[in-house]
């Protein structure tokens, strides 16, 4: 466990500096910013309002609608702007990380949007954007049973570690990376989204999953943090 | 039916007669300008430009492609805006509609007619391989005054970018890694100011509140009573006198609104 050396000198289940801030984009109902070092994410949540076209209305409950779109200058290979295939599927990710804690239902017939943009990449932005969009959905007043944490744990070679980067992504050594982006509740333990892409037993996945669970009660004290702040800040005022 | 935009378009025009401003600034008054470079890593050139509430994030990228028949030994220059949702309720997520093509659009002309990038220098092997100079406007919040916060922020963002390093052998462009070679740009700085039309009055930097109830509005780049590029926008018709108390009032703000971004231009 010791012996691993990470590119960056991390130790094996240290995060990237994170900071969190609410209150980021003064036209939105909700908003705020969330990084792992060089990877930061906004959020801006504007509703709930009606929905329209009205077919798309659900009389049962609200809609919640994401938007993952990563900015053409974050990364160093400049992005065509629009949405793309990969934006796309982020989108509805985050949308079904995010459900399990919000009350939605609390709103039939109308939608929340939730619209995330990655400023600067590198690597574990949608889990950024995900710990960006439960700080704005809060902030928002929208109702809400938890918050919710997200983090990517890395296997490298057969190491693994928390809060993977860009130069980890590509760690090739060995059995190479294991990409695993997974959220969690904050204060329970209930799995909201988690991806694999890499190679790994499904022992050591167990491992993977318990090691993300104790990244993200680090995750969750930030963003408390950022909130506690929020009003504050209101209170001086 | 009390149509609410004209109740606040009267009250907004007696204030101004009174030459006053729902925020206590004067008409001919900028709000304060913030600016923050670098705010991008893996941008050739980035900046964060906040006129009062509005924000705007512009960043530069390099690549090196095929120069335009026209032009076979100048640069190619591209500047494209999104008005992200995240920004404004008003703003929808889909393919790119007139407002954020005309911000882009506006900017290049800024941009380009200026000469403000020696394009010729940016040309690698006549023909064949030339840099392109992509300049890419966000909008992070939208209260007013877009146009002038995206001018400004291509601007400095110019200023701040390093072209990344070419590896001439290879015909690569190795990002990530910049050279300390600077954007090739002239010393005159063509920043843009919009005049916009309340009634019978004229006044500079709107919030969202006066930009929705203006009649009509004037881009103007120039730099030191030189004009490089305008484009008037929205519907309604401006006189010859009052066209002329615009041109007068781009000089007359021109100082005091550089005086505040100076500091930021080094």
């Amino acid at each position: 466990m010791t012996t691993f050396k990470r590119p960056d000198g991390r130790k094996v289940d240290e995060l990237r500096e994170m900071k969190a801030k609410v209150g980021v984009v003064p036209n939105a109902e909700g908003s705020a910013m969330f990084s792992f070092g060089d990877t930061i994410a906004i959020a801006a949540v504007y509703g709930p309002k009606k929905m329209h076209p009205q077919h798309q209305q659900n009389p049962a409950k609200g809609t919640l609608r994401c938007t993952y779109n990563m900015i053409s200058f974050s990364v160093s290979d400049r992005i065509r702007p629009g949405l793309s295939r990969r934006s796309t599927e982020i989108s509805k990710i985050t949308q079904w990380a995010l459900e399990p804690v919000l009350r939605i239902d609390r709103f039939p017939n109308m939608v929340v949007d939730v619209h995330i943009n990655i400023i600067q990449a590198n690597a574990s932005t949608r889990c950024a954007g995900i710990n960006a969009a439960t700080l704005a959905l809060a902030h928002a007043g929208i109702e809400m049973n938890d918050l919710v944490s997200s983090v990517s744990i890395g296997k490298l070679d057969k190491q693994l570690v928390v809060d993977l980067n860009k130069k980890e992504e590509d760690f090739e050594d060995g059995e190479g990376a294991t990409d695993i982006p997974i959220t969690f509740t904050s204060t329970g333990d209930k799995i909201t989204h988690i991806q694999l892409d890499g190679k790994i037993t499904t022992e050591q996945l167990k491992e993977a999953v318990k090691l993300g669970k104790e990244a993200c009660k680090k995750i969750y004290e930030v963003q408390k943090t950022a909130l506690k702040n929020s009003l504050e800040e209101k209170n001086d005022k | 039916m009390i149509n609410k935009s004209n109740l606040i378009k009267q009250r907004i025009e007696k204030y101004l007669a009174e030459g006053k401003r729902f925020d206590g600034r004067t008409p001919e008054e900028f709000r304060e300008v913030i600016i923050e470079t670098g705010v991008s890593k893996h941008a050739e050139g980035s900046v964060r430009v906040k006129i009062g509430k509005t924000e705007v994030l512009v960043g530069v990228k390099m690549n090196v492609g095929e120069p335009y028949p026209d032009s076979p030994d100048s640069g190619n220059l591209m500047v494209t805006a999104e008005l992200l949702p995240l920004s404004s309720p008003r703003f929808e997520s889909g393919p790119p509609r007139f407002p954020s093509i005309e911000l882009g659009r506006i900017t290049d002309r800024g941009v380009r007619e200026s000469k403000f990038i020696d394009l010729k220098k940016l040309c690698i092997k006549k023909g064949e391989k030339v840099w392109t100079v992509f300049i890419d406007i966000y909008s992070i919040n939208d209260d007013g005054n877009l146009l002038d916060a995206a001018g400004i922020g291509a601007i400095v963002a110019l200023k701040n970018a390093k072209i990344p390093k070419y590896d001439a052998k290879e015909e690569k462009v190795l990002f990530g890694e910049l050279s300390e070679e600077s954007v090739p740009l002239s010393k005159e700085i063509p920043l843009p100011v919009t005049i916009y039309k309340i009634g019978d009055n004229l006044i500079i930097d709107p919030t969202k509140e006066e930009e929705d109830v203006s009649d009509t509005r004037i881009t103007v780049g120039s730099s030191e009573g030189v004009v490089f590029s305008m484009q008037k926008g929205n519907e309604k018709s401006l006189s010859i006198e009052e066209f002329n108390k615009v041109m007068d009032l781009v000089k007359k703000t021109e100082k005091e609104r550089n005086l505040k971004i100076a500091k930021f231009l080094k």
